[in-house]
């Protein structure tokens, strides 16, 4: 699949496709499984500077064409969590950390304490108080974070975005002053579903965050609009569940593409979307290169 | 799928601490798949079946006391049947639980006799007043009992009951109850551990196979959809006995 294989935010990966943060990530266990199904790298669940067990269920919803979640962050903290890095090493491909903060100094301290090979920083969970999108809708915030743990990794930095403002692009930009190797976008979009039996929030946070095939337009148009304005990557993610997806996203402009939600259906999705991107690369007698952001040079 | 709105229809109190709620709708599960119950304002947990209708209760912590807090005409949320469920093999069969582990085992036990399986039952239960569904096993087929007090049956942990029987005769083996226990039990039929389907008991957020909670070390086993119900040589390779995981993902060790 050498067709596939090449450079995404500063590693090199043996193919585009990526697991998602917080899904199945949890462990060095299932992340090193998603690594030999077939995923070009692993992304790990969002880990803090303290244990945290998370909402109270219900923690998720399945709704018309996509899933809500509230997970609220669940994590043993990074003080435990290397040799979970480890053990997901095993699987032969790059593991990154995601990691979440209050403010930049709790950032450097998990991103200090963890090996990863890349750190993807989640400024966009939008169900955590005083985490993820809180802090990560604020551009100042988006870059004082991002320069603080360049400064304490000599490794790649990726930015989670959120997509909860009114202007995505802006905070790539602050992600890119700060020294991002490149931004992902999108973290889920904030939503919430009642019982109408009872009246009541089905959610035990009561809201949380839509992912799956509803929020793929969301999310592509949010990587066209980043990759014509950034000059760093983007890394997209947000309702891919088949080749067809990946390579829109990649039209869109996205250098790599994360899957999440559609791991639901099992560890095969990282076998059939790499297998299908290589025959329409074929097909068309196209590169990834050549591929990637077609959509914005079309006349 | 969304939380089917469900009413408690009645409430039977199976000994001090143990409940059976029968719910109307009633479903159609694999026995050994699990509905993931909301009980509103509090949380959302994980139980098996114990009736098509119906699941069995210990009350344990915050969400089971809050769910006894419930009688007839109040309601609950429901997700399922999730997971994998037994599968039925062979002609004579083998159940083996543990405390409120005989819930699932006695629905799986009457489908086993409707298909014209022969069913043995071996329970066990901490002491006399703790016996649950004693009348169902006994419509089933042999059943011996074991009290850890010996205030009724076999005096010992289920396990020791084992030896009144011939594991090795039966074709398929069935376990569900605390994990010491289980584990036991699993190592007194050696050999035979391809024969034994267990269910088992990891912490269940999503229940769809996406949060990662559930997995097993080392081969990250999804326990909610790929199980909840394993095989015994597979959890002999896994953490099972030594460790599970909390909410937050920390390793908690067994007790023994
Ligand atoms: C597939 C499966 C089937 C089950 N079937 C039954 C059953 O038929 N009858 C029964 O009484 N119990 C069953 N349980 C266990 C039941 O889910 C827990 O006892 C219950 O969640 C306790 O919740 P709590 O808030 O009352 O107690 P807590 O105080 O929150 O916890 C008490 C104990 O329950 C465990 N627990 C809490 N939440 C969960 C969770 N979401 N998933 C797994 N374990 C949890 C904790 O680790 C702890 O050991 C089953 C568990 C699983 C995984
Ligand atoms: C259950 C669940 C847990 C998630 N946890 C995290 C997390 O810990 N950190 C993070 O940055 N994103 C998290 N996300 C967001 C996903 O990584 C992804 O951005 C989003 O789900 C959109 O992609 P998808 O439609 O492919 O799922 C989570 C999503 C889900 C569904
Ligand atoms: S409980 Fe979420 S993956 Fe099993």
């Amino acid at each position: 699949m050498a067709i596939l294989s090449g450079a995404v935010g500063g590693l090199v990966l043996r193919n585009p496709v990526m697991l998602a943060a917080g899904i199945l990530g949890t462990t060095g266990s299932s992340l090193r499984r998603a690594a030999r199904a077939g995923a070009g790298c692993v992304v790990t669940k969002s880990v803090g500077a303290t244990p945290r067990e998370g909402h109270p269920g219900p923690v998720v919803v399945q709704v018309e064409g996509g899933l809500l979640n509230a997970m609220g962050l669940p994590n043993p903290s990074y003080k435990i969590f290397q040799e979970d890095i480890d053990l997901a090493r095993q699987g032969g491909v790059p593991v990154v950390a995601s990691i979440f903060g209050d403010g930049p100094e709790e950032f450097a301290e998990v991103a200090s304490g963890l090996d990863a090979d890349c750190f993807e920083l989640n400024l966009s969970c939008p169900h955590a108080e005083r985490y993820g999108s809180e802090i990560g809708c604020e551009p100042s915030n988006v870059e004082d974070i991002t320069r603080a743990v360049k400064k304490n990794v000599d490794v790649p930095v990726w930015v989670k975005l959120t997509p909860n403002v009114a202007d995505i692009v802006s905070l790539g930009k602050a992600a890119q002053r700060g020294g991002a190797d490149a931004v992902v976008a999108i973290n889920t979009l904030k939503a919430m579903a009642i019982d109408v039996e009872t009246g009541r929030p089905i959610l035990g946070n009561r809201f949380g965050g839509l992912s799956g095939p509803a929020i793929k337009p969301v999310a592509i148009r949010c990587v066209f609009d980043l990759s014509a304005t950034l000059e760093v990557p983007v890394i997209g993610v947000g309702g891919i569940s088949s080749w067809e997806d990946a390579a829109e996203m990649i039209l869109a402009g996205a250098q790599g593409v994360q899957v999440g939600t559609a791991l639901a259906g099992g560890y095969g999705i990282f076998g059939e979307i790499t297998a299908g991107l290589e025959h329409y690369l074929v097909r068309k007698g196209l590169t990834l290169m050549e591929l990637r952001g077609a959509a914005g040079r079309t006349p | 799928m969304r939380p089917v709105n469900a009413v408690i229809r009645e409430v039977a109190e199976e000994n001090p601490t143990v409940r059976t709620f029968r719910f109307d709708p009633s479903f159609d599960p694999v026995p050994g798949q699990y509905l993931m119950v909301w009980v509103r304002g509090t949380d959302e947990v994980p139980m098996g079946f114990s009736y098509r209708d119906g699941i069995t209760v210990q009350s344990l912590g915050e969400a089971t006391e809050a769910l006894f807090g419930l009688g007839p005409g109040d309601s609950v949320g429901l997700r399922g049947p999730l997971g994998n469920g037994f599968d039925l093999v062979g002609d004579r069969i083998l159940l083996v639980g543990g405390g409120v582990g005989a819930a699932p085992l006695a629905l799986l036990g009457e489908r086993a006799r409707e298909d014209g399986l022969e069913v043995t039952s071996l329970m066990g239960f901490r002491c006399r007043s703790d016996l649950i569904f004693r009348s169902r096993f006994e419509k089933m087929g042999d059943l011996v009992i074991t009290t850890d007090d010996g205030s009724e049956g076999v005096c010992g942990r289920a396990s020791v009951g084992l030896e009144r029987l011939d594991p090795g005769s039966y074709d398929q083996i069935y376990l569900c109850g605390p994990e010491p226990m289980m584990i036991d039990v699993i190592r007194r039929c050696h050999g035979s551990e391809s024969k034994i389907q267990a269910s088992i008991n990891r912490y269940i957020k999503c229940g769809m196979g996406v949060c990662g909670s559930c997995c097993l070390d080392p081969e990250g086993i999804r326990v909610c959809v790929e199980g909840p119900v394993i095989r015994a040589d597979r959890l002999l390779e896994s953490e099972f006995g030594r460790y599970k995981r909390g909410p937050s993902g920390l390793k908690e060790y067994c007790g023994r």
